[in-house]
């Protein structure tokens, strides 16, 4: 029995596997083709530079350009706009859940905001907060602060009516409710909301630096093309994107952590 | 008696969303006449209305429009149709999604911007680079959803279309993409809000047209009431497109996507 199992638990390692491996092998062929058509001549090299170059260049972005010390300095922005995004995000969600009417009148303007193309808003940042990293996290944070309300609110709304009732039993005071039964039982729901308005401020607090060309790992690309080190640039969006890759992957195993059962 | 309160609490909530419109727009107008702020900052409603008024007329701002919106399809156009290919693709084979489909999952929210000055140079400074970025940026929820689709077509259906021995194409044309329809409005209806935003960021980066240049060529010059004339009329656009493709969503569905729960792509 537990060799017919450990057969079937093989057998679907190397399904998943074996796909994934296509996977990365054809992303390391298109780099060696890439290498080989540049190597020939087809694709300018000028343009797109040889990927052993940026491969090459990935040591000089790190001892010269400081790129722990933008990371560093990115992430600390983001820091900010999520402290900011939970602090706000949160209340303005429980708001809505205590007061109906509010609710009723102001939900369809959340939604709406999650559909606004805020981060083109930067301009007007700049000119109320300077060309400072207060602009960088005020976007961050303006850009996902609809998800944090919306996602608060459902989660409150979700909570159990019995716990409620539970609460209500023992005659625990509105705040005493809120913070033993609606806010534990809202959380996994809060932490969805997060992590989409994290995303969200990680994705424009790096495409504010790249714009106003300020702050961490966007303004170390824009500096990078405008000095025209194409495998430098290159290298740092790659930089750019594993980080961001990674900060997707820990932050949705977080959320899974949070909610075993769904 | 049920008809008249529900009259009642919607008047309620009329008036509460009167109430706070009217308190927004005074404390605005407190805020533009203490000069706790720099003068233009904050105009008045006033002012900021006229700007809008005046950008309206303005023959100039039509050319601008047209040329973004020119962009942003041309955008819509290859990336959706990239899209859905992919996603069809991704969706109806088990091995392609399990090799393929996790690097446009990780791949969809990550910073599309930091790609421009790379674009620039592939397509030049003048619209291609900005229909590039626009690609670029509604490609990925359009194909996630596209291929999310893909899967959730019942296999009823698909069988009727072999059993007819339709071609490929007829099986794409005929049933495919029909019972695909809502998540590929809703999956457009996301890449269209990437696409205006890849489209315009980068106008306002390097450009010289287009409602992006507008914006940040306001800025350049301080005038902050065309600055917000250009970006209330620019909200109220995108907001309205994406209304509207979420009504087209909702006649074949009763349960819309939640705005709020999207996957951040941009």
């Amino acid at each position: 029995m537990s060799e017919v199992r450990q057969t079937s638990r093989r057998a679907t390692l190397s399904a998943r596997l074996g796909p994934r491996t296509v996977g990365l092998a054809t992303a390391i062929g298109v780099i060696v083709l890439i290498e080989i058509l540049i190597r020939i001549g087809i694709i300018n090299r000028f343009i797109v530079p040889l990927p052993s170059q940026i491969v090459g260049a990935l040591p000089r972005i790190i001892a010269e350009e400081n790129v722990l010390h933008r990371f560093a300095q990115t992430m600390e922005e983001l820091l900010w706009a999520s402290l900011l995004l939970a602090l706000t995000g949160i209340a303005l969600g429980a708001l809505l859940y205590r007061f109906r009417l509010l609710r009723a009148a102001c939900e369809t303007w959340v939604a709406a905001l999650a559909a606004a193309p805020i981060v083109l808003m930067y301009p007007l940042f700049l000119v109320i907060f300077g060309r400072s990293a207060t602009t960088i996290i005020m976007i961050g944070f303006a850009a996902g602060l609809a998800p944090v309300i919306l996602k608060t609110l459902e989660g409150l709304t979700r909570t159990r009516q019995v716990l409620i009732d539970v609460g209500r039993s023992f005659r625990l005071t509105p705040a005493q409710e809120f913070r033993k039964i609606l806010l534990p039982a809202a959380l996994p729901s809060i932490f969805v909301g997060l992590r989409l308005g994290l995303i969200f401020a990680m994705i424009n607090i790096v495409g504010v630096e790249f714009l106003i060309n300020f702050g961490g790992l966007g303004q170390l690309i824009n500096e990078l093309a405008e000095r025209y080190d194409l495998p430098a640039t290159y290298g740092a969006i790659c930089f750019v994107i594993l980080a961001s890759i990674v900060f997707f992957d820990i932050t949705g195993r977080l959320e899974r952590w949070l909610r075993p059962n769904e | 008696m049920r008809r008249s309160s529900g009259t009642s609490s919607w008047r309620a909530v009329a008036l509460l969303r009167i109430a706070i419109i009217a308190t927004v727009a005074l404390a605005w107008e407190m805020l533009a006449a203490s000069g706790l702020l720099f003068r233009d900052v904050v105009p008045s409603l006033g002012v900021i209305g006229s700007a809008v008024v005046r950008l309206l007329g303005d023959e100039g701002f039509y050319r601008n429009l047209l040329i973004t919106v020119g962009e942003i399809a041309a955008a819509l156009a290859i990336g959706g149709l990239a899209g859905v290919g992919v996603g069809i693709l991704l969706g109806a084979n088990r091995f392609l999604s399990r090799a393929y489909e996790s690097l446009i999952y990780y791949l969809g929210p990550t910073p599309k911007i930091i790609f421009f000055p790379v674009l620039i140079m592939w397509f030049g400074v003048g619209s291609g680079s900005k229909i590039a970025m626009g690609v670029l940026s509604c490609f990925f929820p359009i194909a996630i959803s596209a291929a999310a689709g893909m899967r959730q077509i019942d296999p009823t259906l698909i069988r009727v279309g072999r059993s007819f021995r339709a071609s490929i194409g007829q099986m794409i044309g005929k049933v495919y993409l029909p019972a695909m329809r809502e998540p590929i409005v809703n999956g457009v209806r996301l890449g269209l809000g990437v696409a205006i935003i890849g489209t315009l960021l980068a106008e306002t980066k390097l450009s010289n047209r287009g409602i992006g240049y507008l914006i940040i060529q306001a800025y350049a010059t301080f005038d902050m009431p065309r600055m917000y004339a250009l970006l209330i009329v620019l909200f109220t656009l995108a907001i309205g497109a994406n209304a509207m493709l979420g009504g087209l969503a909702r006649t074949s569905s009763l349960v819309p996507v939640s705005a709020s729960t999207r996957m951040p792509v941009q």
